[in-house]
């Protein structure tokens, strides 16, 4: 890969590789929407110089469902998969970023807190959400991860939504589930 | 079908609604999730060019010269524009056409467009506005809107023959004075008299998403512009405008866009940039602001300073308001003509005004152009009525909810000002936020440090002022319907995040027995989709949402009168649903829909239908009187639970309850979106974000670290506590959720702060200092009165 000295780790993926799932926001460092992932910690690419990442191993927001399919998971990774479920992504624009902290987040801790999972995504501004789905999404990750049902949202108090995972997030090496509840989505905008 | 008519609140089939009402995922989540989707910046065209903009560094001031040698001179510069080359004023609103695509004699801001190079790439083109030189002749700028209300000259916007006959002064951008009722002999004649001033700041949208644009112009003559917009079809008319290109031959299309808020609602230097240097270069051309620039593009909220007296009985019931409001609306018009109305209008629900007169004025200034942000022109009068209604309550010593039950308008009323209310769910947000929040039990009693504050608000779904006026539809669709069952929806409206196409999802499906997953959408491209207005004022749900049911019940007809002449049965029979279509007395005969679909394009041949909306005629009979009519209100109340350290001033929100009338929720998790992104953009505005500029006229901090927006970890508990009042008129009953929420947040804090520590916040943003100020006041004005400390404090502060 060639590309000015000077360029930095957003411009290679974005111009050079054609990686556009990494946003720039503000290109110095304080939104966190071109964060990726350097040997698995979230990392901000528009601070990060190119050529200081040869030989290491980045993972974009396009990197997350080839590798849960490479490792035998069905449909997007458990946490995009959450986002959706949960309604986290509105204009969707720090998401990749956001998904990919919270990626890092879940890798590294089996049972944050709210306030962990809050304090892991501080770097990552988001405008829409008010955060409050984005921690939900978070929140059910883990619940379903250990077979939990997950807190049910202030504006669902009877029926939780988000009970019962649709078919498609299935996790590597884990049984597919009897009765499909969704019916497959197309990806569409 | 007319164009007019209304569908009623709920399904007319007996099985009731299969899709609407639940928890779907949007139509364009997983793209968004996994990378997929494509915004504007992620498009790049074969041999594009990158564009960079010149800007002001000065606050007011002629142009006398631009030297372009140098630049053009420079290797790579493909193009190079000025001012002149574009010299056809616009405006969003075209009554105030006073923008120019590049500054053409003056600059009226630090950070105004004055020179635009296309380069090989971003860095040659940045090189090249180096080398560009701008000779200017200072004039005097202003920074106070008082200043600029008193002094006429220089005129930031020179007047117009027509203004300067009709008295105008010479840097006031708008003026209305309206009296509804004799305000005067109600003041006179009320028991009680609260009167106070108010302040709000500027604060600005700040999508994370910059602007960007895209422009390619083919040999046959057809102008292509893809670009970061919310407003396409007022963007395809401006570009037709100041390019002098037929209407015909502009395409503008709105890939996904990355958060708007009201601040991606107007035509922008850059589109019309790409898009004239695209025509100079015959190569595609593309422009992406950087973050520092979409600080200078602003059209954030319009900081006020509001003076408000209400008068009432002694039972507590408003007899008369009266404001004057000053505006300070930056250097340009762009929505201002609206807003200055706005600041007025919108303010007579939910509660009931027996008389109402506002003055407002909004002035010019050589600060970045103030427009429309979330909550438009309501949002600070509502802040500075909504504390008073508190101050009153206190007067009174009623508990400030009750005060607002008392004084609740009522369904299916006439406000002071001529506005038709129809539903009005605003009593049960009260009870709702009272239940929720421990109200009886803890508002008044919570530890010194500790409070709770009430607010309410009211707000449009949808204008039926469109900026030109016209008696077309304001909102069209267009479906088509394939073979293999798949049905694409194609509409105008701008989905910005907020999710309009999810939402012609939901309903396509629900009209036409379809699951959700078999109706795409195409939006936004004004080649492919009928016209809709855009994404402001809360209006796409609504309009787009009664024109796509217009469309699905023409459509519906169809395929029942096929299947019903199949199976020979009565129409009444044929029942659709969840990709289905059943007989519903016989339910073993049943076919797929995409059978029944081709059933239907045999009877009909090809199938595929309109549907448009256009609201009914609303407005009061004055002028002005339709600017702020809009076909349903939303109503909401919040009680917010802060907690103020009285050592260092700092206020934290530690709860929000939100309960807001949206008329019926269509997707209950988006409309909980909304409501909690908007709740917390409020109280992001009370306490953190402050969009002002320095003594000299310079941004004073136009980055993400000095605009201090949220992060996760300053977010308080949000509860989205959804009232479903189902309007008469609204798509399935919905009214609007993007906008309305924000409003109580504000007010809510600083009542908040009230029950905490017994100080009142009238100006904003509640930093630190005021806090610390108003409780040094209130301490010295306690100890040297000797008076009985106020209410709310007394009793806690010995206990603390």
């Amino acid at each position: 890969m060639a590309a000015p000295d000077h360029w930095t780790l957003l411009e290679v993926l974005r111009y050079r590789l054609g990686l556009t799932g990494s946003k720039q926001g503000c290109d110095k460092g304080d939104c966190g929407a071109c964060t990726v992932l350097i040997e698995g910690r979230p990392v901000l690419s528009c601070l990060t110089l190119a050529a200081r990442c040869q030989g290491l191993r980045v993972t974009t927001i396009e990197g997350l469902m080839p590798a849960h399919r490479a490792a035998g998971g069905e449909g997007a990774d458990p946490v995009q998969e959450a986002f959706d479920r949960c309604g986290a992504l509105q204009c969707g624009f720090c998401q990749p970023g956001m998904i990919l902290s919270a990626r890092a987040l879940l890798n590294e801790s089996p049972s944050p807190t709210r306030e962990e999972i809050r304090a892991a995504l501080a770097g990552n501004l988001c405008r829409c959400t008010g955060y409050t789905q984005i921690v939900q999404a978070v929140e059910l990750c883990l619940a379903e991860a250990v077979g939990a049902e997950p807190p049910a949202p202030a504006w669902a108090p009877e029926a939780n939504p988000w009970k019962t995972a649709p078919p498609k997030t299935r996790r590597p090496g884990a049984e597919k589930p009897e009765r499909p509840e969704r019916p497959e989505r197309k990806g569409e905008g | 079908m007319s164009a007019r008519d209304v569908h009623g609140p709920g399904p007319p089939w007996p099985e009731g609604f299969r899709v609407i009402g639940q928890a779907h995922p949007k139509i364009d989540g997983i793209a968004k999730a996994t990378g997929i989707a494509l915004y504007t910046d992620d498009l790049v065209l074969p041999g594009m060019l990158h564009a960079k903009i010149l800007r002001s560094t000065r606050a007011h001031a002629r142009i006398v010269r631009i030297d372009l040698d140098a630049a053009r001179a420079l290797t790579g510069v493909h193009g190079i524009v000025t001012g002149r080359d574009m010299p056809i004023p616009y405006g969003v609103i075209p009554w105030t056409p006073d923008e120019n695509a590049l500054a053409v004699d003056k600059v009226r801001f630090i950070g105004d467009e004055v020179v635009a190079v296309a380069a090989v790439d971003e860095d040659t083109a940045n090189a090249a506005l180096k080398l560009i030189r701008v000779e200017y002749e200072d004039l005097h700028a202003f920074f106070d809107p008082e200043e600029a209300l008193h002094t006429p000259e220089p005129q930031i916007h020179e007047q117009t023959p027509e203004q300067k006959a009709k008295g105008h002064k010479g840097n006031v951008s708008k003026h209305v004075r309206l009296e509804f009722g004799d305000v005067d002999a109600a003041l006179a004649a009320s028991e009680v008299e609260v009167e106070d001033d108010y302040e709000f700041h500027g604060t600005t949208h700040t999508p994370i998403e910059p602007h960007c644009a895209l422009a390619q112009y083919a040999p046959d003559g057809v102008l292509t512009v893809w670009s970061s917009t919310q407003i396409t079809h007022y963007v395809q008319r401006t570009l037709a405008r100041v390019l002098e290109l037929p209407e015909s031959k502009v395409r503008v299309i709105q890939p996904c866009l990355g958060g708007a808020f009201g601040g991606k609602s107007d035509p922008f230097a850059l589109e019309f940039v790409v898009a004239k240097l695209a025509m100079i270069t015959g190569r595609p051309v593309k422009c992406l602001w950087t973050r520092e620039e979409v600080f200078y593009a602003h059209r954030g909220r319009h900081p006020m300073r509001m003076h408000y007296r209400t008068g009432a009985t002694r039972a507590g019931k408003i007899t008369a308001v009266d404001a004057r409001i000053l505006i300070d609306g930056g250097s340009y018009s762009s929505f201002g003509l609206v807003t200055t109305y706005y600041s007025g209008q919108l303010l007579t629900g939910p509660y009931h005004f027996p008389a109402y007169r506002f003055e407002s004025t909004r002035v010019f200034t050589n600060k970045p152009p103030c427009g429309p942000k979330r909550g438009h022109g309501s949002v600070q009068p509502r802040f500075a009525f909504e504390v008073q209604l508190d101050q009153l309550a206190e007067r009174l010593d009623v508990d400030p909810i009750e005060l607002r039950r008392r004084n609740f308008q009522g369904e299916n009323v006439a406000t002071v000002n001529g506005q038709r209310v129809t539903s009005n769910g605003f009593l049960a947000c009260l009870d709702a936020v009272e239940r929720a929040s421990g109200w009886r039990s803890r508002r008044g009693r919570l530890p010194f440090g500790h409070g709770l504050g009430i607010a309410g608000s009211m707000y449009i779904t949808g204008t039926n002022y469109p900026v030109y006026p016209n008696p077309m539809p304001q909102a069209g669709v267009q479906i088509k319907v394939d073979r293999s069952g798949l049905v694409t929806v194609f509409t105008g409206g701008n989905d910005i995040g907020q999710g309009s196409n999810s939402v012609c999802r939901f309903i396509a499906a629900e009209e036409l027995g379809l699951d959700p997953s078999d109706v795409r959408v195409v939006a936004a491209d004004t080649d492919l989709c009928p016209v809709d207005l855009g994404a402001y004022s809360s209006r796409v749900t609504f309009m787009v949402g009664n024109a796509l049911i217009d469309a699905c019940r023409k459509l519906r007809a169809k395929l029942v009168a096929a299947l019903a002449e199949s199976w020979k049965v009565e129409p009444a029979r044929v029942g659709l649903g969840l990709g289905l279509a059943y007989d519903r007395e016989d339910p073993a005969r049943k076919l797929t829909m995409r059978e029944a679909i081709q059933l239907a394009e045999t009877r009909f041949d090809t199938l595929g239908e309109t549907g448009s909306y256009n609201t009914p005629a609303l407005g009061g009979d004055y002028r002005g009187g339709t600017i702020g009519a809009s076909p349903a209100y939303s109503f909401t109340a919040h009680v917010v639970e802060v907690r103020v350290d009285p050592e260092t001033g700092r206020i934290t929100v530690e709860n929000c309850w939100i309960a807001h009338d949206c008329g019926r929720a269509l997707n209950p998790m988006l409309v909980a979106g909304q409501m909690e992104g908007s709740a917390y953009m409020g109280i992001a505005e009370a306490l953190l974000e402050d969009h002002g500029v320095n003594r000299f006229g310079l941004h004073a901090g136009p980055s993400l670290l000095d605009y201090r927006i949220p992060t996760s970890v300053d977010t308080p508990e949000l509860h989205a506590l959804i009232v479903e009042s189902l309007d008469p008129e609204g798509p399935y009953g919905a009214k609007e959720a993007g906008e309305g929420p924000l409003h109580p947040s504000i007010p809510a804090i600083s009542n908040a702060v009230f029950d905490a520590v017994g100080i009142r916040l009238k100006r904003l943003p509640f930093t630190p200092a005021k806090v610390l100020a108003a409780l040094r006041e209130r301490r010295t004005s306690e100890r040297g009165a000797g008076a009985v400390p106020a209410r709310a404090a007394r009793d806690r502060e010995g206990s603390c």
